[in-house]
């Protein structure tokens, strides 16, 4: 596929890689000389130098012949207008950009054929907030992912000290609850993936990665975190920006929500906006705010200024102070490896949630979600299975007789409105979304190419 | 300020006011009364001070500023109650002095509603129905001036309402603004009145009382031509009807406005003020209806709860209509109900008081200092209807609230000088700021037997309590009549 990648950035810089990985045709376009020639230098890609929204750039840049755009350059503006410019003038099939500003955002009919021609946007802040909103839903939980509209969930917590499972086999875990309808998916242990068997034996600090139904997911984590099943109560956002407004927004009805800010006017406008949420003005690693506010007594502590280093001192702080857990934003992923499941409990990278998001839309098969895990190394997916017994390697058969590679897993199907948590003898049927678990990425494209249809099928 | 079209724009008030004299006239010709030349005369006196105005200015152009404004404004209710006193004066069957005949007018302008006529029963039909005509003027003037001008003019935090109504101008210019909104609620301040009238009819009143008794009712006045007042037809239904009337009439009248425009009784839940208004009317219910039960006043509980209602709505609305004598209730209790009338009802209403509006905003900007305290780095905003209301708004709320009290309190010491008693002195200070009516003591039954120096001071402080007291005090100050 012909990808052209507008902004090399972060995003762009790792979407670019992934892609030119998977034998894609890369082209990226940036204004800055030295991040192309270094791009180049490291990976298997074209790039074009200039503003990505001018015509002739993107001439150059091949937009002609292009199968789809990916816009993510930082501004907004740019995004929207070379989406506009790209449809206009060179017809590009599908068009992703990513605009940040909430207020273009909440108008949803800017976007279509007849207005701003933009198929797919993507909000990092709003992918952020779902996602911390899901963990403080779910308390215990490190990582919660949606699937099908949210009906299905994948959900990741540790096997904590006291919990009913360790030194049990995982199909001991319906003996425990036997109304509990749900599958692990995956365990890591020592950073090293498992495939769970029905006699693989559960340890303590194990990351056990498991896939139910929205109502299920609290009681699967009580049987492996004994303690933690409480709700969050007290919460403390520092840094109110949009991602912190938003999430202010979202948690004060139900949690008694402090949110901190530096600056004076945001501090006003938050005030304004937020109906009960307690707005204080102050730096968040100001250790006599944080007692004067009663940190102590925090049971959930989330830094997401756009400051890594401001995050991780500011989380390291509150635990120091008392916070019972604390979630960092942090988009460098050197700092995640180094903190996460550390002294921070949950390290949340925007980045790799707007690549999640973006490779939904860019693998080949019919992929509704696609979720990068353990920083890019493992992904989960809904995939929908089509064809029939002749022309599909997957329908119509049971799942122990597919093919799947070996780090890979069946998590559960949804079939319309039912979900069929997956076992060995469950049949995969045309129009399912199959939800699989893959430890090692380099298994992804195996996914695809068993989840095609054969030429027959048109 | 500019004296020509003040005076131009007075002369059109006294113009339009002099029609007001033709529907006592009619009065006075349906049941063959004499009174009807006094009407005559006054119209013609109005008629020629209203000319004398406006032709010499008609063709000079004019704008209103807000300056102006505060010059019309006062002067409309100084001049026609001066004015308003003229059908008092040339009436025989009436026999007031000019003091008792500026007290009645301005008592009915502004919507006060205390009177210092007795026998009321035995005057003439069209004497009573002009002082009904004039209570419902006042009330129109008020809406006017609660909804467009208080708001412009930004007085005790009204600028808060001045976003409601969009007008054309958004600069200092009035006129545009205040015929657009005034005409809409206007037409429902008529349409109220009109049913108001035809449900009383329905109820059992005499055509002449339904007519009368609306008219004080939607501008929450509370005169009638009866000495009893209401508790002369001593009829469960007619109260109820009053009760549901006077209510209404203390919501803004901009949020009926919108209620009807959308067709929605949800505009009225979700608007804090009113449902603040209606939670303050159930919880004084409550409390006084519980402590009359306590002080075991009456054996019929029931009777006294529809006491209690009628009586709080009344007082709290500042309508002052009354169905029973509060001076045998308890001491403490008629003092309390008097007292209901600081609260007053919305803001935008016909009601006078406080308003509720104020009272919210204070409350929670109290709350704000006492939150401030616990947390020292926390940043609160004051919040109505969940828009954040701007501080110095705040400020003018507390400042406004500081001296209405004030004002009300110099009253009260400056009346005690005159010789009153205490129960007297704070009642009818209470009374006329708060444009209540009613009051104990001495004035338990009208207001006669006041010293005549007590008398023009209640009179002024009706047309400061009408005109939010920095109306008045604006025109006081020197820097004001500087150039």
């Amino acid at each position: 596929m012909k990808i052209l990648i507008l902004g090399a950035g972060q995003v762009g810089c790792a979407i670019a890689e992934i892609l030119a990985n998977e034998n894609n045709d890369v082209t990226v376009v940036d204004d800055d000389e030295k991040t192309l020639a270094q791009l180049r230098e490291k990976l298997d890609i074209q790039v074009v130098l200039g503003k990505a929204s001018h015509p002739n750039v993107l001439r150059k840049a091949g937009a002609k012949d292009t199968d789809m755009l990916i816009a993510v350059t930082s501004s907004d503006e740019t995004n929207m207008i070379a989406c506009q410019i790209a449809y206009t003038l060179f017809k590009t099939p599908k068009k992703i950009a990513r605009l940040r500003s909430s207020s273009y955002m909440t108008r949803q009919t800017l976007f279509g054929k007849d207005h701003i021609p933009i198929d797919v946007i993507i909000n990092p802040e709003q992918l952020v907030t779902n996602q911390i909103k899901r963990l403080v839903q779910y308390p215990g939980a490190t990582q919660v992912l949606d699937f099908a509209d949210g009906k299905v969930e994948l959900v990741a917590t540790k096997a904590e000290f006291g919990a009913e499972m360790i030194g049990h086999e995982l199909r001991d875990l319906v003996k425990f609850n036997p109304n509990l309808e749900s599958r692990v998916a995956a365990i890591f242990r020592n950073n090293q993936p498992i495939i769970p068997e029905g006699t693989t034996v559960v340890e303590q600090g194990d990351e056990v990665f498991f896939i139910a139904a929205k109502d299920q997911i609290k009681n699967v984590i009580e049987e492996l975190q004994p303690q933690h099943s409480s709700k969050y109560r007290n919460i403390m956002i520092a840094g109110g920006g949009n991602i912190g407004e938003r999430l202010a927004e979202a948690l004060e009805t139900r949690h008694n929500v402090k949110i901190i800010e530096l600056n004076a006017d945001r501090t006003v406008h938050l005030a304004n906006h937020l109906s009960k949420a307690l707005v204080l003005r102050g730096s968040a690693s100001d250790e006599t705010l944080l007692v004067e506010e009663n940190i102590s007594s925090i049971d959930l502590f989330i830094a997401v200024t756009n400051d890594d280093e401001a995050n991780i001192m500011s989380c390291l702080l509150a635990k120091k102070l008392g916070a019972d857990k604390v979630i960092s934003l942090i988009n460098n992923p050197s700092y995640a490896d180094l903190v996460q499941g550390g002294k921070i409990d949950i390290a949340i990278s925007p980045k790799l949630a707007t690549i999640s998001s973006l490779l939904a839309h860019i693998r080949h098969g019919d992929i509704s979600r696609v979720y990068s895990l353990r920083r890019g190394s493992a992904e989960a997916i809904e995939i929908i299975a089509h064809g029939d017994q002749k022309t599909s390697k997957v329908v119509g058969r049971q799942i122990n007789q597919i093919d799947l590679p070996k780090s890979a897993s069946i998590g559960a199907i949804v079939r319309g409105d039912e979900l069929l948590i997956a076992h060995h003898d469950t049949v995969i049927e045309s129009d399912d979304h199959v939800i699989v678990f893959i430890a090692d990425k380099s298994d992804v494209k195996a996914i695809e190419e068993l989840f095609h249809v054969a030429f027959t099928f048109f | 300020m500019n004296p020509i079209t003040i005076s131009k724009v007075l002369g059109i008030f006294v113009l339009i006011f002099s029609t007001g004299m033709i529907a006592p006239m009619v009065v006075a010709w349906i049941y063959g009364e004499a009174e009807w030349l006094n009407f005559l005369f006054t119209m013609l006196v109005l008629i020629a001070v209203g000319l004398l105005l406006w032709l010499p200015n008609r063709n000079r152009p004019s704008e209103v500023h807000a300056r102006d404004g505060f010059v019309i404004v006062a002067s409309f209710w100084l001049v026609l109650g001066l004015l308003g006193t003229l059908p008092f004066l040339f009436s025989t069957s009436v026999d007031l002095s000019l003091t008792d005949a500026f007290f009645e007018s301005t008592s009915a302008l502004t919507t006060t509603g205390a009177t210092v006529i007795s026998g009321l029963d035995f005057l003439p039909k069209s004497i009573l129905f002009y002082r009904q005509l004039l209570q419902w003027f006042g009330g129109m003037g008020i809406i006017v001036l609660a909804v467009a001008v208080l708001p412009m003019l930004g007085i005790g935090g009204m600028q808060l309402f001045r976003a409601e109504t969009p007008g054309p101008n958004k600069d200092n210019k009035l006129t545009p603004r205040i015929t657009e909104t005034a005409k809409s609620l206007w037409y429902l301040y008529i349409t109220f009145t009109v049913i108001c009238a035809l449900a009383y009819w329905y109820a059992g009143m005499s055509l002449f009382d339904a007519i009368c008794h609306s008219f004080t009712t939607i501008a929450t006045a509370g005169m009638s031509p009866h000495d009893a007042s209401m508790g002369y037809f001593n009829n469960a239904m007619i109260e109820w009807i009053a009760v549901f009337f006077m209510f209404i009439s203390g919501i803004t009248f901009a949020t009926h406005f919108l209620a009807f425009r959308r067709g929605s009784l949800w505009v009225y839940f979700r608007d804090e003020e009113t449902v603040t208004y209606f939670a303050i009317v159930v919880t004084a219910i409550s409390v006084i209806w519980l402590t009359l039960v306590v002080h075991d006043i009456n054996d019929n509980s029931f009777q006294v709860l529809r006491q209690t209602i009628f009586q709080v709505v009344s007082y709290l609305t500042t309508t002052g209509y009354s169905t029973t004598d509060i001076s045998l209730w308890p001491f403490h209790i008629s003092l309390i109900v008097v007292s209901l009338s600081f609260f007053g009802a919305c803001a935008g209403s016909t009601a006078g008081g406080m308003k509720i509006v104020r009272i919210i905003i204070a409350t929670r900007q109290v709350l704000r200092e006492i939150y401030q305290l616990i947390h020292p780095r926390a940043i609160f905003s004051v919040k109505l209807n969940n828009h954040p209301v701007e501080y110095r708004v705040i400020q003018s709320v507390w400042v406004f609230l500081l001296v209405h009290l004030v004002i009300f309190f110099v009253l009260m010491q400056i009346l005690l000088i005159t010789g009153m008693d205490f129960i007297t002195a704070y009642s009818t200070a209470a009374s006329a700021i708060n444009n209540l009516g009613p009051a104990l003591g001495e004035a338990v039954s009208n207001w006669s037997s006041l010293n005549s120096v007590a008398k023009w001071l209640l009179s002024l402080a009706m047309i400061m309590g009408r005109l939010e007291i920095f109306t008045l005090l604006v025109l006081l100050t020197p820097m004001f009549w500087r150039k």
